[in-house]
């Protein structure tokens, strides 16, 4: 049994231990925004916050985690798609298909955490997934937004 | 244009009707789909306390009657339009809703959509139409009828209040989903008339606006589907959770017609939570499990012995070979376009031009992996999945059932992508039916791995080209011969779409006419196709054959107008004077790119121009390359006018996206072939572009008027080879193989 800390809930789970974060997420605890895109941290699709740093959870095994971990997933970083970069997002309708925007946007968050102002090489070297549709000018634009509604808040 | 007049059916009317489709239940209400097998469907495991419930995107409309196929209108004016397309991203749920919605003259604010289901549309006697979502005709291939569908609506609706009322019909009209009677100035929502409108006979016809008249159509509104989007909560195919469902992880012969020989169940039975190996056809075999992750765990330690057949031996060099011969062969040449006497005007040609040009096989790597969830039992078969096609779906369903079509429905969800690959071949949903034949009554969901996904694209098709110009001593282009050897689609996907042996796609951006015509006018032409098919499965990939086609077309129009010192858009105008749609698209692109103004050193331009999917696309990329050979995208101006432009910002969403998808390809798209497999396995070895190379587009969206064109493929077509052309105004280099990761473009 392994105890999680999960969008503020403490939860236990009855898993092979080298299980993956991301199958725990969607198939344990039905928290299936993070998405499977890869399986080997190449996409980003199944990014999540640990400790508010984005993290791809199809590479980290539960084993490694305990109640010190703070997870958030995109179903927990905000109650009502209120944090800015949800909100940058719809002003601009960045998604496309979306399957790819529950990391876009936990990748885009985590770095505002860290730079509250990023330049564009900082979106650049911090926002690496990928998205098939094609939405990255408007990931850009809806960072510089999130900024914007952040500075305002 | 002057109103249309559409006669509306006695036929359809009796099918449409409210009292007819009684107890109709529909879409995406994902539970009611099961009432009969008592199944209950939930995005959530329910596992623990956690888990939210979540809600499917839309509200059922089950147990409402519906004002006709098209419209259901609630209580409270909320406006349900049904949409038999999917929304793979393209944005066609949003844009069709704004046709629908344009004639009902009904409140945005108010409206949602649905899917109807496939097996519904047979028992309606299709009334919802073509559910196929490719070849970018999702608007263009149905504006006209789901138009109708709403002008239908709006009348019966205006109807039931004169009724009402007592009232003469002609003197009432309705805006924003409320019904004056002008003379009175009374007033009545469509939601308090919509029963009994539902009772009425639709009109015997219903004239449809002049699009100057147009007040939402050509508005660029939001997308309908982008709340969910943004929380975690829009369910994929992948997410998809049922009471007591179980998981399959599958692996099909790596090698392309090859068959399972064997395996050995028994050394992962005992693993935790496996419930069943199973054989799936006859080339694939399944591991059940509880979750997913168990059952790929096991999968990954099953031992599999594969009968890898008459296959084994094929290869990238081998299939290069066959294309190689196709280049100058005579044998099964189709043509595709010939005008004029093309190997009389190249003898007497000054000057003679030519280059061979050769394009890889691609996958689409669609960011959900192929999925499809099944139940069967001996009289019914349900099946949930991403879909381009309900009704091919649908098709495939019943033939893995084994049961008539009647018996069985597709149920479709927004996809993960679908880039062609979820529309013509069903594969997944027949695996995924094949495996749930073996576990009666229990839903399972099948799920690939990236790397089966990587394994058993359709691809994106292998071709070369030869072009032969010929110029004169003016150095205009006399005389161009061009031969495409290589893959056909058809021949593998459907040869009874095939025109007399030849596959038409082939030649797509160099017909003589249609939604696909060549952009110039040559005197002395021909093209044609060496169909060379080698054993490795080809598909529709977004753009199909305009992609290659136009990197090939594009860039030898610029080694021509390099060859005779000509300017690429100087030389490129002369041969437009007849495509002035094409024309005024690239002379947009040229001039707000600053075409003919100086560059820094390292730095060029280039253009590319063509007609897809009817409609016109030009694009003038700027691009440098440092002493290292490293090159940087910097900018694209693109223009498109596709005839009616219904969600400009959603065009524009369209037109960046194809820069990613067509640069990606450009820049590392290749599927190698090695002992009759993929080499490539996961986007390490498949990579993608992202953000840090996406230069910055300018969109320029330039409707016409007059015609419907496409807009979710063709500018893919122009995002290669602008890239290219400026690759050589910058640096002297032509490409001519792809891709760019494979290019040293400082040698």
């Amino acid at each position: 049994m392994i105890k999680l800390k999960i969008n503020g809930n403490v939860v236990d789970i009855d898993v092979d231990e080298t299980t993956p974060l991301l199958w725990v997420l969607r198939e344990n605890l039905g928290l299936t925004g993070s998405k499977y895109g890869c399986g080997i941290g190449s996409c980003g699709a199944c990014t999540v916050h640990i400790n508010g740093e984005a993290v791809r959870s199809c590479l980290v095994p539960v084993s490694t985690l305990n109640t010190s971990k703070e997870i958030v997933t995109i179903e927990g970083l905000s109650a009502d798609t209120s944090h800015p970069v949800q909100q940058a997002w719809k002003e601009l309708d960045v998604p496309q298909c979306g399957y790819c925007q529950s990391g876009m946007i936990m990748s885009a968050a985590a770095l505002l955490k860290k730079k509250p102002q990023p330049s564009d090489a900082d979106i650049d070297e911090n926002v690496t997934n990928i998205c098939r549709c094609g939405t990255f000018n408007r990931v850009r634009r809806g960072i510089h937004l999130a900024v914007q509604k952040n500075n305002k808040s | 244009m002057k109103k249309e007049i559409i006669n509306v059916s006695r036929r359809e009317f009796l099918i449409s009707s409210g009292k007819v489709g009684a107890g109709f239940t529909i879409g995406l209400y994902l539970p009611g789909c099961s009432e009969q097998s008592g199944n209950e469907i939930h995005a959530t495991s329910g596992a623990t306390k956690m888990a939210p419930p979540q809600e499917i995107s839309s509200t059922p409309a089950k147990g409402l009657k519906e004002v006709n196929a098209w419209v259901v209108i609630q209580p409270d004016d909320t406006v349900i339009i049904r949409i038999a397309r999917s929304e793979m991203g393209q944005g066609t749920l949003t844009g069709l809703a704004q046709l629908v919605a344009e004639e009902l003259e009904c409140d945005w604010s108010k409206v949602t959509t649905e899917y109807p289901t496939p097996g519904e549309n047979i028992k309606r006697d299709n009334i919802w139409r073509d559910f196929m979502t490719g070849g970018s005709f999702g608007i263009r291939g149905s504006h006209s009828y789901v138009r109708k569908g709403g002008a239908v609506a709006r009348h019966m609706l205006i109807e039931a209040a004169a009724e009402q009322w007592g009232v003469d019909m002609a003197e009432c009209s309705a805006a924003n989903s409320v019904i004056t009677h002008t003379p009175s100035g009374r007033t009545i929502s469509y939601g308090k008339v919509a029963d009994a409108a539902a009772e009425l006979f639709p009109p015997e016809h219903v004239e449809l606006k002049d699009p100057k008249d147009w007040k939402l159509i050509g508005q660029p509104v939001k997308r309908l589907d982008t709340d969910e989007k943004l929380n975690g909560k829009q369910v994929y195919g992948a997410d998809l959770w049922m009471e007591g469902m179980l998981n399959a992880s599958i692996k099909a012969c790596p090698v392309f017609g090859g068959k399972l020989k064997s395996f050995d169940a028994s050394k992962v039975t005992s693993m935790p939570g496996v419930h069943k190996v199973v054989a799936v056809g006859d080339d694939a075999v399944a591991v059940v499990a509880k979750t997913w992750w168990q059952a790929k765990t096991a999968l990954d330690k099953l031992p599999i012995s594969w009968d890898k057949g008459a296959n084994a031996k094929v290869s990238t060099a081998s299939i290069d070979a066959m294309l190689d011969e196709g280049l100058t062969s005579s044998k099964k040449v189709f043509v595709g376009n010939k005008n004029g006497d093309v190997n009389k005007a190249l003898k007497g040609a000054s000057k003679v031009v030519e280059a061979t040009y050769r394009y890889p096989y691609q996958n689409h790597a669609t960011m959900e992996p192929m999925n499809a969830t099944a139940i069967w039992t001996k009289d019914k078969c349900e099946v949930w999945c991403p879909t381009q096609n309900g009704t091919a779906a649908l098709q495939a369903t019943a033939q893995a059932a084994g049961l008539p079509v009647s018996q069985c429905d597709v149920h479709k969800l927004h996809l993960g992508g679908g880039f062609g690959r979820r529309g013509a071949i069903h594969d997944f949903v027949v695996q995924a039916v094949a495996i749930a034949k073996q576990l009666p009554g229990t839903p399972v969901k099948l799920l690939w791995s990236r790397e089966e996904d990587m394994a058993h694209g359709m691809y994106h098709p292998i071709t070369m080209c030869k072009l032969t110009g010929g110029l004169n001593n003016k150095g205009d282009l006399t005389s161009l011969r061009v031969r495409i050897s290589g893959q056909s689609i058809l021949a593998s996907i459907n040869p009874a779409w095939m025109t007399n042996g030849a596959d038409m796609f082939t030649f797509q951006g160099m017909l003589p006419e249609g939604d696909h015509a060549i952009s110039y006018s040559v005197p002395n032409l021909l093209v044609d196709h060496a169909m060379r098919n080698p054993p490795v499965p080809p598909g529709f990939w977004r753009g199909v054959n305009i992609n290659q086609n136009a990197i090939y077309f594009e860039s030898f129009i610029d080694e021509l107008a390099h060859t005779t010192d000509k300017d690429p858009l100087a030389f490129r105008q002369a041969l437009m004077t007849k495509h002035p749609k094409s024309l005024a698209v690239l002379n947009a692109v040229a001039k707000k790119a600053g075409w003919g103004t100086p560059t820094e050193k390292g730095v060029g331009r280039g253009l590319a121009v063509c007609k897809a999917f009817a409609s016109h696309i030009a694009a003038c990329a700027e691009v440098s390359v440092n002493d290292k050979g490293e090159l940087k995208i910097l900018r694209i101006v693109a223009a498109t006018d596709p005839g009616y432009a219904v969600n400009p910002q959603q065009i524009e969403a369209q037109v960046e996206g194809s820069f990613v998808f067509g640069l990606s390809a450009l820049l590392y798209g290749e599927c190698t072939i090695k002992d009759g497999a993929v080499e490539q396995s996961n986007f390490h070895d498949y990579p993608s572009m992202k953000i840090k190379e996406m230069p910055k587009v300018d969109v320029i969206v330039m409707p016409s008027g007059g015609f419907w064109g496409g807009v979710g493929e063709p500018t893919i077509a122009v995002a290669a080879p602008a890239v290219l052309n400026a690759i050589y105004a910058a640096t002297g280099k032509r490409i001519r193989q792809f891709p760019l990761k494979d290019v040293d473009l400082n040698a």
